[in-house]
């Protein structure tokens, strides 16, 4: 396989309808719907517990969904397997660091390429431009295991971008990160959607990050949509305000 | 007393033994499975010898390298046929299907064939020496020690520089990670399955070479040593395998020439009692790896 695109990259839309999704007796997601454009990026909040992570989850194929369905454009991916859904142009990051300690940042990257079924040096190109997306050139040679965690984000980030999905879910990529950190991944990220025509979702609760970065916002509570907009359209929906940013946040 | 043929019988055992836990922690790394058949994988090798020995009477390098080829076949098989449709339940019910793939395979030899030893052809070179300033050096020694450099050679190019042994390497890691980025999971199961057979059926020439002979239970010592070198190394690293292997051949052949000859027989004895020790101090083997630990369906 020369061309190793995902495949089918001409989709623009990811759309998720009512999407619902039972634990036991407790219901983690009560139909939920979104839809995520290329180009833009969804920030998706709530309070913990709400259902964010378990939306993730399921979206991806790592949890069997109870009830909606999952489209990549015209292409149905509910319930597929997760590889199945990586290759329909759908990545993922996870919120806590899963990287091949063992292997280089290069390799790391790398292995996303390979897994997409590029050649070697058609790999290679593409690890490249992720690493040098993501600012990590000079660590390229590094194992990922010796990493210090900023760059270890970093680094799964990049791997994500390697696979070149169309539409991309980070889940909290600023945990852990410090402020100064978490500023620098502002500043890479807030370009790339627009860039590369990828639709980007982000789950967090770091939320200078949110509201600097997304262009719409989708609000979780207990597994429903209370609310979604502009950032500046979402703080003042007063359930929003109730559940998850406060009083405070209605000033400022 | 450490002389230079110490040396050299104590470097090819340990080559013969880091080729042994090679191909053993290669399979454990991606699927968490110790596989008892793996022993088997020499026990056929020796046959295939023997049966091409007493049909066809080929030139020995072409009777090897078929047996080294039945050897990677049989690793093939084993996953698809045995161990793919339980790789999803539990960890024990791989581990018991590995055991029963090497009790179906002995028993077929012992049906077969005969539980008596059969002979194994092997090349003049093998019984002849080289003299080098007045030490005669067996062939078989040399050939064994530049057969596994070899071989270690070319495996760490495979690891290192293709994209299966980067897929290799990654799914050893993390094989859930390396699942869901779409990495397709059989071929990198089945390739490990071949490696490993690869390197059971050379280890299996020269292995059945020793004794020029081959019985249905002539894979037990192998494995043993194979599981014993891992544990010393760290089950999750390839280089742990090597190194355990190495350190395997060194400590066993240093105990042979070491111990009185009243207890040369207790030799085995001792070698546990030196792993014992150095597990006491490194319960994880001597190179941690990074594998997760965590198993997969």
């Amino acid at each position: 396989m020369s061309d190793c695109r995902s495949e089918n990259s001409k989709a623009d839309e990811l759309v998720i309808q009512n999407v619902t999704k039972n634990f036991a007796g407790l219901r983690a997601l009560d139909s939920v719907s979104l839809t995520l454009k290329r180009g833009e990026i969804l920030g998706l909040i709530g309070p913990n517990g709400s259902g964010k992570t378990t939306l993730i989850n399921v979206i991806t194929g790592l949890l069997p969904l109870d009830g909606g369905r999952v489209f990549i454009g015209e292409v149905e991916i509910t319930n597929k397997p997760p590889y199945e859904i990586a290759r329909a142009g759908l990545g993922r990051t996870f919120q806590t660091i899963r990287l091949f300690r063992e292997l280089t940042v290069m390799e790391n990257v790398e292995v996303a390429a390979v897994s997409m079924g590029c050649s070697r040096k058609e790999a290679k190109r593409r690890a490249l431009l992720a690493i040098e997306e993501l600012g990590l050139e000079d660590w390229i040679g590094r194992l990922a295991g010796e990493l210090p965690y900023g760059l270890e984000r970093r680094v799964e980030i990049a791997r994500a971008f390697a696979l070149q999905p169309s539409f991309l879910l980070l889940d909290e990529p600023a945990a852990g990160l410090n402020e100064e950190e978490s500023d620098q991944l502002l500043d890479m990220l807030a370009p790339i959607p627009e860039r590369k025509g990828l639709g980007l979702l982000i789950v967090d609760h770091d939320m200078r990050l949110i509201m600097r970065l997304c262009h719409r916002l989708h609000v979780l509570s207990y597994g429903r949509t209370i609310g979604e907009g502009t950032p500046d359209e979402v703080r003042r929906i007063p359930q929003v305000i109730e559940a998850y940013l406060g009083k405070t946040a209605v000033g400022g | 007393m450490l002389s230079v043929e110490f040396l050299l019988n104590a470097i090819t055992l340990g080559s013969l033994c880091a080729l042994l836990a090679l191909g053993l922690v290669i399979v454990y790394g991606i699927l968490k499975l110790v596989n008892f058949a793996y022993g088997e994988l020499i026990m056929i090798t020796g046959y295939t010898l023997y049966l091409l020995n007493t049909s066809l009477q080929l030139p020995w390098l072409v009777m090897a390298l078929a047996g080294v080829l039945v050897a990677m076949f049989t690793s093939y098989s084993t996953e698809l046929v045995a161990f793919r449709p339980v790789r999803t339940k539990s960890l024990t019910a791989m581990l018991i299907t590995s055991f029963a793939v090497s009790t179906l395979l002995q028993n077929a030899a012992l049906l077969l064939i005969s539980p008596r030893a059969r002979a194994v052809p092997l090349p003049k070179l093998f019984s002849a020496s080289l003299t080098v300033m007045g030490i005669a050096i067996p062939w078989r020694n040399i050939l064994t020690v530049v057969t596994s450099l070899v071989l270690l050679i070319a495996l760490t190019v495979l690891l290192k520089k293709t994209i299966l042994g980067i897929a290799l390497r990654a799914a050893a890691d993390n094989f859930r990670m390396t699942r869901l980025m779409g990495v397709p999971a059989n071929v990198v199961i089945s390739s490990a399955f071949v490696i490993s057979g690869l390197l059971a059926g050379i280890v299996g020439l020269f292995w059945v070479g020793r004794t020029a002979s081959v019985t249905p239970t002539i894979g037990g010592g192998p494995l043993l040593i194979a599981f014993v070198a891992t544990v010393i190394g760290g089950m999750n690293s390839l280089v742990g395998a090597v190194v355990g292997g190495y350190i395997y051949g060194v400590i066993f052949s240093f105990l042979g020439v070491m111990l009185p000859q009243t207890l040369l027989d207790y030799r085995e004895a001792f070698m546990f009692l030196v792993v014992i020790l150095i597990l006491l101090f490194r319960p994880e083997g001597l190179i941690r790896g990074a594998g997760t630990g965590e198993r997969v369906g």
